[in-house]
């Protein structure tokens, strides 16, 4: 009797065993999203799911919409009315999403988009892993635009990035695209619910009155104050791109400064955007960057190599988009060989060899028969290198 | 790197080899106070096609969330069984659904035949798995029955409690007819477990 009662304590003890796609629900509720409109499609229809259970409880609104295009219109729609919204999707459904994504871009609508990565293209391979969708996250819209893109590889990580890619979405007023792969989207771990406080950063509002207010006005940090449609401050959205005023333009004196304040948005926050974690790359001889489900197998790898006397390291990058080049640069001035394993035919590896300037050798894995990378091809790899 | 232990539940879609793989997890996770990862590989079709669940308990944070070398294995066909008890340790179980499992690869398994039980004596079909989580707990060290129990109850429909409960026990029971005293794997796991 007294061990059931341990039980119901420990099981009350907001200790659970979560999917990486209900903790992406439950980091979004944590970081106040109170907007979701999706179209369900494997391997992310748990978010549309969970969040249909969970948003009415909290005063949010969850539409089913007749397609991902339609939703990526609503939730900008109501991120502009003032909620925090998202969608969730797979590739399919992404790609779609593309075109409304720019518009968010361009009108600077905070939104989070989260893509559970699925073997491609087209409909490909609808319940198998892949991480061919990283190149999308950055260029998938057309036009020269920023980007932010997450991506997690833990439970605890899905949780945590979600509520950062809230906060970097309404911090910049920007997409912020979180990269999940099917493995971490479906795998179950333990994870202990708010144990930990992480800030949550609402968007500024103008303190000016509605007369004086320009909505689309630079400021030192690039980014505008955003008044929420309804509170008495009336101005023009649009996806051409328009002068400070929101309205259609065709100055080059103005076109060029408001292309350039959107990029500098993100490059003067660079520091800020880099999430990473090193280990045991500060002797390593090869390092393993890895970014996902390949980062787990990656640090077992390094494990197992480091008992064999190797020094191996693992860089395990969190932010895809802007490409963490600072970490990456120092990774590979520190180690000979640089390894990255990705289940594409080399997406980030290109990036990494973009940065490398001759410091190391950079060798690539790539797996693309749906099945994840497992430790032992890393190692083998590791072992072939050194 | 710590202890793991890697179980495979594998069989057709349909089965509920999934369900089983989240209430393994949740049992040895969260009322046992183990770290556990559950993954999972399945088809696009709700039934038929091959599906698998995989529970992966170690005592510390787990890296590669997949099995590696399995020490338990279910089969619940035959196909799978084909397919993956080669991936079983030396010292690995492999228990199979002796109804649709004819041929045994290995001398060391467990034959019980999970949906025959279901079917004859629940009518029910679809509680072969919880009988089967009811053979896992009675047969190896990583789980122990309380908290099987505990975490079936807690996931399984509201009005069903009874049925899983007692397809629990016919599990247990049916386990405690086959042999069992050359088969139990020595492990770490086995300090803590008053079962």
């Amino acid at each position: 009797m007294k061990r059931r009662e341990e039980y119901v304590k420990k099981r009350f003890n907001k200790e659970k065993l979560l999917q990486g796609n209900e903790a992406v629900v439950e980091g979004a509720l944590y970081a106040g999203c109170r907007f979701f409109a999706g179209y369900p499609i494997t391997p992310a229809t748990e978010i549309s799911e969970v969040m249909s259970q969970r948003l009415p409880a909290v005063d949010g609104t969850f539409i089913q919409m007749e397609d991902e295009i339609a939703s990526m219109g609503a939730v900008i729609g109501a991120s502009l009315a003032g909620a925090k919204s998202m969608t969730a999707t797979s590739g399919p459904g992404f790609s779609l999403m593309q075109e409304n994504i720019g518009y968010a871009c361009i009108a600077e609508v905070p939104c989070v988009v989260v893509n559970v990565m699925r073997g491609g293209p087209s409909t490909g391979l609808p319940t198998s892993p892949a991480q061919g969708d990283i190149m999308q996250a950055r260029w998938g819209t057309h036009g020269d635009h920023p980007a932010i893109a997450l991506c997690p590889s833990t439970i605890r990580e899905c949780y945590e990035l979600t509520i950062k890619a809230f906060n970097f979405s309404e911090k910049y007023r920007n997409p912020v695209i979180l990269l999940l792969d099917e493995v971490v989207a479906h795998m179950r771990e333990k994870i202990t619910l708010g144990d930990d406080r992480i800030d949550i950063f609402n968007r500024v509002k103008p303190t000016v009155p509605p007369e004086w207010y320009i909505p689309y006005e630079d400021t030192p940090f690039g980014i505008p104050p955003m008044a929420n449609f309804g509170e008495g401050y009336r101005y023009h959205v649009t996806g051409l791109t328009h002068d400070v005023r929101g309205f259609p333009t065709s100055r080059p004196d103005e076109i060029d400064p408001f292309i350039r304040r959107i990029f500098r948005k993100i490059s003067q926050n660079f520091s800020d955007l880099q999430i990473g974690e090193s280990f045991m790359t500060e002797d390593a001889d090869v390092s393993v960057i890895a970014y996902g489900c390949v980062a787990r197998s990656a640090k077992r790898a390094v494990i197992d190599a480091r008992e064999r006397g190797i020094k191996a390291g693992l860089l395990k990058i969190n932010t895809i988009w802007p490409f963490m080049r600072i970490q990456v640069e120092k990774v590979l001035k520190t180690s000979h060989c640089v390894i990255v394993p990705e289940m594409n035919m080399g997406q980030i590896s290109r990036e990494v060899k973009r940065v490398n300037k001759g410091d190391a050798k950079v060798f690539t894995i790539n797996k693309v028969d749906s099945t994840i990378i497992t430790p032992t091809e890393i190692f083998n790899r590791i072992r072939e290198v050194c | 790197m710590g202890n793991r232990y890697d179980i495979r539940l594998s069989g057709s879609g349909g089965q509920g080899l999934i369900l089983m793989g989240i209430i393994l997890a949740e049992a040895i996770g969260i009322y046992d106070g183990k770290f556990v990862a559950q993954t999972q590989s399945y088809g696009p079709e709700a039934r038929g096609g091959s599906s698998k669940a995989e529970v992966v308990v170690s005592d510390q944070e787990i890296d590669y969330p997949k099995a590696l070398r399995l020490d338990l294995l279910l089969a619940m066909n035959q196909k799978s069984c084909d397919d993956y008890y080669m991936d079983l340790k030396p010292t690995g179980v492999l228990l199979v659904d002796s109804t649709f499992v004819n041929q045994i690869p290995i001398p060391r398994a467990y034959q019980i035949p999970f949906t025959r039980i279901a079917r004859d004596r629940f009518k029910k079909e679809m509680v072969a798995n919880i009988i089967a989580l009811g053979a896992i707990s009675w047969l190896t060290p990583i789980v122990s029955v309380k908290a099987i129990e505990a975490a079936v109850l807690a996931r399984v429909p509201r009005g069903t409690e009874n049925l899983n409960r007692n397809a629990l026990r016919a599990g247990i029971s049916a386990a405690k007819k086959v042999e069992k005293t050359t088969l139990l794997t020595p492990s770490n796991f086995l300090e803590n477990e008053d079962t």
